[in-house]
């Protein structure tokens, strides 16, 4: 009994000394291997009388398992150990940059015609598109703008050959919209134009944003009521304040620029009104049963107000300085 | 159009400050562009003459002047100006006067003299750049004012400086307003105030000759009136007054005879022009001119005509260029005596587009191009002819007039309801009888419908919308509600086989790529040495000869951008853009949208955890996949003049090319200073944006069987020959071939390469056995072994 006892308590002793798994195995073959004293106290049972046998089996066995017992709570201990040293071992420096590519990003036109065409989109215009070399026919004649016309003067065209000329305004886009589409219409018409004209304020090239709405109900108060509600949304402002100025384009009549309130003056952003009858008539569109509103907006303007660019050029020089503040 | 505020105010005085004015004309479509006074703000400065100049005793370039300001005594003034004499009026700030720039005048002592003022330059007095006096460095010239100007009269009063200068900005439809009678009227018609008329009187003729006056277009000209005038005094001073109102408007003074020609189309619009009697043979002819006619114009410069010239010529030879612009050797100089006035009615259409085509852009023809108004041209010679006497004296001889058909003011039917469905706004019949009443429009009234006839002055109005925007014009945009239109709600179509330019973009910037935007002009050099194309698509009025033809690729562009950050110190550059190009075909021109980008530097931003090589074809392979993905891609090695022979391929989608991948040609990247290579590509929209609506298959029960195979090439032999043969050979079971190993070196030949494809053979029904694989391995392997591909084991 007394020998049990002291088995007992010398494995207990042992294993907690030991701190290392194989070590721990090793020690656990001194009590339960083949040879170990317990074991060898079982083998001596056959000597004992068939009285004795039983109870004393049972002694042995419950030090047994309380050997073993130890033992897994100790091999347990010593993967816990070892698992938390791993982990100590593995830990990062989290602050440390990630690894790869890093993302690039659009142009600021390009988001600011996202955000246009959004907008747009919400309320049901679609987008037509047309080509930037153009007929004089398409970008003058058919806008109501004859040869000679002192309005030509105003567009400072580029020529291409005497039919053919890089388009002065995204305006033409209604024109071939209208020939192969019935009303109702509805569209806008994002693009490349081109004028001869180069400073700080003026590009060669520039953006445009054409809308155009064809319907047998739509008044010059329609039109007002959607390009104000259109800058409202864009520049996120309820109460931004937007002003019709009646203006003269060849192609709308009554015409107004649009000027909206900027810095406690107004800016100039675009023109608009309602769709010329000679431009109806052109497209063979009834103007009597049909009425339609027109607008033009500078994009590279409205992206400027709304970023904050300051000289028109930066838009065209590719500075990744510049571009990569859109990203 | 540049005029006097004071000027405009003789003629109608609304109760509105300058400011106000200005809006209302803005709000009702004449933009005023500029409203800047005549003179900055200055005051106690008068009209002096200097009595006496002594040089002052302590300095050298001093005078000590005694100056008469209209009071019993002068005052002493110490003035350095060089031009100060006896005698010379001139302008005098007095003590406590403000100048420009908050400079007082106060009492000083200069070199212990006195000075109770100072006598001024037009610069000090902000009224010049530059001092018309003789100046030098230290001293401004004084201002010299003219002989009669009354001594101790306030100098704002007496050189009427208490005016503004109105800048309108017409637009072409606006040409009744390029005359100050016209700008009157709109401002009398927005206000409500008075409109004082021009008191013009016919003249007396007191000559009984007069010029015998032809008119072979009275199409082109229905109405021209000349008269001669003899015994002018052509070295008459031009009065001070319209000196004034002329250079307010802009305009220089020239003589007395050409300052009333010019103050007439001032005031009433009308274009007028004076020829010198003496320098005219014969009479006055207005014709189409003779094809080959060359004239010298007042601007020396010397055009040769042809029929669609309208000219005014003489028995001798053309004289002006009608509309546009008076010739050399015919019109009014200082020795002048006797005068032929001409107004007359030049037809928009004959004259528009003319001045242009000669790059001429005048006065009178932009008067002409736009409209004139014909009810006032008579008028406007008898207005001339009335200052020209006054002026410069002489004899007038009776008007010769020829008249041929006016441009016909046909009436307008104008309805209430189209104005109500145009504008949304319900205008009463009151209301519009009192707009149209302001407008000066004659109108009868039937109801709620209206014919209205357009005045003589307006050449914009001809239809029934041209009426309603005057109508919105006078009733104020302003006053037209904002209203978001009512219609039937319907939705936008989507399609699925059309990929957005959004989600293609978004692909390049995930991939590290940042957009540009470069003109779609180029540089012809550019198209040439990176392009191939000699014959681009030109302009023919460039701006600047480096924007002179039109991209047929964007690699001008991309490559510009690169080199413009490469001089930027930035190391890593990846750009894409998307932009139509452009080139020509039969008389037409192909213009393409298309999506192109380059990438230079190393693969990846300089970082810690990752080494870093610099980017290579591959790279760029592998975005112009995921581009296009889920279409596969092939590459066709192919020549391209900007790109290295040996690493640029055609890229095709099934049959169709839709672009070019490759490396800068390294003769380029050494002309351009690069430190590295880059690679471009450039592949076509269209392909990019079409897709397809995916649509599910069975996904195989069981699990495919991998072999791989080795295989040791010729170098020669591309990996896309292989492939091809493999899967050429249909081989069953065999879903995938792929390669996934490229060797060279130890152990393979020089010349040679180690290639290792992955082969996954599946079946739909079971697993595949050793022995179901076996053939069609050996199938591949065959079809390997043509190319000449040895097995390695």
């Amino acid at each position: 009994m007394e020998q049990l006892q002291q088995i007992l308590d010398q494995a207990l002793k042992q294993f907690a000394a030991i701190s290392d798994e194989a070590e721990l195995e090793q020690v656990k073959a001194k009590y339960l291997g083949r040879e170990g004293s317990l074991t060898v106290l079982l083998k001596g049972l056959g000597k004992l009388s068939a009285e004795e046998r039983p109870a004393a089996g049972a002694r042995i066995n419950q030090v047994k398992q309380g050997i073993e017992a130890a033992l897994q709570q100790r091999r347990d201990a010593l993967q816990q150990n070892k698992l938390a040293q791993q982990l100590a071992a593995e830990s990062l420096d989290v602050t440390l940059p990630g690894r790869g590519l890093s993302t690039g990003g659009l142009h600021p036109v390009t988001h600011t015609l996202e955000r246009i065409e959004q907008l747009f989109h919400s309320l049901g215009f679609a987008t037509a598109s047309g080509p930037e070399i153009e007929r004089d026919f398409y970008n003058f004649t058919a806008l109501n703008i004859p040869e000679n016309h002192p309005a030509r003067a105003m567009h400072d065209t580029f020529y291409i050959d005497p039919q053919h000329v890089l388009r002065t305004h995204t305006s033409p886009v209604q024109v071939h919209y209208m020939e192969t589409h019935q009303p109702p219409l509805k569209i806008i018409s994002p693009g490349r134009v081109y004028r001869v004209d180069s400073d700080a304020t003026h590009s060669p090239m520039f953006h445009q944003v054409e809308g155009l709405w064809v319907d047998e109900e739509v008044s010059f108060a329609n039109l007002k009521g959607v390009v104000q509600d259109f800058l409202q949304c864009f520049f996120e402002q309820d109460d931004l304040q937007v002003r019709f100025r009646p203006s003269f384009f060849p192609f709308t009549e009554p015409s107004a620029e649009i000027d909206m309130s900027w810095n406690g003056g107004w800016l100039e952003i675009g023109g608009c009104g309602m769709v010329h009858p000679n431009v109806l008539k052109h497209v063979n569109i009834d103007s009597e049963k049909y009425l339609g509103f027109a607008f033009g907006l500078g994009v590279e303007r409205l992206a400027m107000l709304r970023y904050g660019v300051n000289d028109l050029r930066l838009f065209y020089e590719s500075d990744l300085r510049f571009l990569k503040q859109f990203n | 159009m540049k005029f006097s505020e004071n000027w405009l105010r003789t003629w109608v005085n609304p109760d509105l400050s300058s400011e106000a004015l200005a809006h209302a004309l803005t709000m009702a479509g004449l933009e005023v562009e500029a409203l800047e006074p005549v003179a900055p703000a200055f005051n106690n400065v008068v009209v002096a003459e200097v009595l006496e100049v002594v040089k002052h005793p302590n300095a050298e370039r001093l005078n000590v002047c005694q100056v008469n300001v209209g009071e019993a005594r002068p005052l002493t003034i110490v003035c350095g100006a060089a031009n100060v004499a006896v005698g010379v009026k001139v302008p005098c700030a007095r003590i406590g006067a403000v100048l420009p720039g908050d400079f007082v005048i106060k009492q000083a002592k200069v070199r212990n003299v006195e000075s109770f003022g100072m006598l001024c330059s037009d610069k000090e007095l902000g009224l010049a750049e530059e001092s018309q006096g003789p100046s030098t460095e230290l001293r401004t010239g004084l201002w010299l004012l003219p002989n009669d100007a009354p001594v101790g009269k306030n100098l704002r009063e007496y050189l009427e400086l208490n005016d503004k200068l109105f800048t309108l900005k017409l637009t072409p439809n606006r040409s009744d307003c390029s005359g100050m009678v016209g700008v009157a009227r709109e401002v009398a018609a927005l206000t409500g105030s008075a409109l004082k008329p021009l008191d013009i009187q016919t003249q007396p003729v007191t000559l009984s000759e007069q010029l015998p006056v032809k008119v072979s277009d009275t199409q082109a000209c229905p109405l021209y009136c000349g008269r001669l005038v003899r015994g002018v005094n052509a070295t008459a001073i031009t009065p001070a007054w319209m000196l004034r109102r002329l250079e307010r408007s802009g305009l220089r003074g020239i003589n007395a005879v050409v300052d009333i020609t010019n103050y007439v189309m001032l005031e009433m619009g009308q274009p007028m022009h004076a020829f010198d009697v003496a320098k005219l043979s014969g009479g006055i002819t207005v014709r189409k001119a003779r094809r080959g006619e060359s004239l010298t114009l007042l601007n020396e410069q010397t055009v040769v005509l042809d029929e669609e010239i309208l000219v005014i010529a003489d028995d001798a030879r053309v004289l002006a260029m009608a509309g546009i612009m008076g010739g050399q050797g015919s019109g009014v100089e200082t020795t002048t005596q006797d005068v032929f006035l001409e107004s007359a009615f030049f037809h928009p259409d004959a004259i528009a587009g003319k001045a242009r085509r000669f790059g001429l852009a005048t006065d009178s023809s932009f008067r002409f191009e736009r409209g004139v108004d014909f009810a006032a041209t008579r008028q406007a010679l008898e207005r001339a002819t009335q200052l020209l006497l006054e002026i410069c004296g002489g004899n007038a001889g009776a008007i010769s007039e020829v008249r041929g058909q006016l441009p016909a003011r046909v009436a307008i039917a104008l309805r209430r309801s189209r104005i109500a469905r145009v504008l949304g706004i319900a205008l009463d019949n009151n209301q519009i009888a009192t707009l149209l009443k302001r407008l000066q429009f004659d109108f009868v009234a039937n109801g709620d419908d209206y014919r209205v006839s357009p005045p003589s002055f307006r050449f914009d109005l001809s239809i029934e919308a041209d009426l309603i925007e005057e109508l919105a014009r006078l009733y104020g945009y302003d006053n037209i509600p904002a209203q978001v239109p009512q219609s039937a709600m319907t939705m936008l179509p989507y399609s699925e086989l059309q990929r957005p330019l959004a989600c293609i973009q978004q692909t390049l910037v995930a991939r590290d790529y940042q957009e540009i935007v470069s003109y779609a002009f180029v540089e012809q050099q550019v198209e040439r040495e990176l392009c191939g194309n000699d014959d681009p698509v030109a302009l023919q009025n460039p701006i600047a000869s480096n924007l002179a033809v039109m991209r047929s690729s964007l690699i001008g562009g991309l490559v510009g951008a690169l080199r413009f950050n490469l001089n930027r110190k930035q190391e890593r550059v990846r750009l894409f853009e998307a932009g139509a190009c452009f080139a020509k075909a039969d008389n037409e021109y192909i213009q393409s949208q298309r999506l192109s980008g380059l990438a230079y530097g190393e693969t990846q931003p300089e970082q810690w955890g990752a080494a870093t090589r610099p980017v290579d074809f591959y790279d760029v392979k592998a975005d112009v996949e995921a581009l296009f993905a889920p279409q596969s891609l092939r590459f066709v090695a192919a020549a391209h003049p900007a790109l290295h022979p040996g690493r640029s391929a055609q890229i095709f989608c099934g049959e169709q090319v839709v672009g070019w991948i490759g490396e800068l040609h390294p003769h380029w990247q050494q002309q351009y200073d690069m430190a590295q290579a880059c690679v471009w590509f450039e592949v076509e929209l269209g392909a990019l944006t079409l897709a397809k609506v995916p649509h599910m298959s069975e996904i195989a029960k069981f699990l495919p069987v991998r072999r791989d195979l080795a295989v040791v090439v010729d170098e020669g032999i591309t990996v896309q020959t292989l492939l091809d043969a493999m899967q050429h050979v249909s081989a069953p079971y065999v879903a995938e071939v792929a390669l996934f190993d490229v060797y060279r070196g130890k152990g393979v030949e020089q010349g040679k390469k180690s290639l290792a494809f992955r082969v996954l053979l599946q079946d739909t029904h079971k697993t595949l056995t050793d022995s179901e694989i076996e053939p069609s391995i050996a199938q591949l392997v065959a079809v390997l072994q043509k190319h000449g591909a040895q097995l390695r084991m």
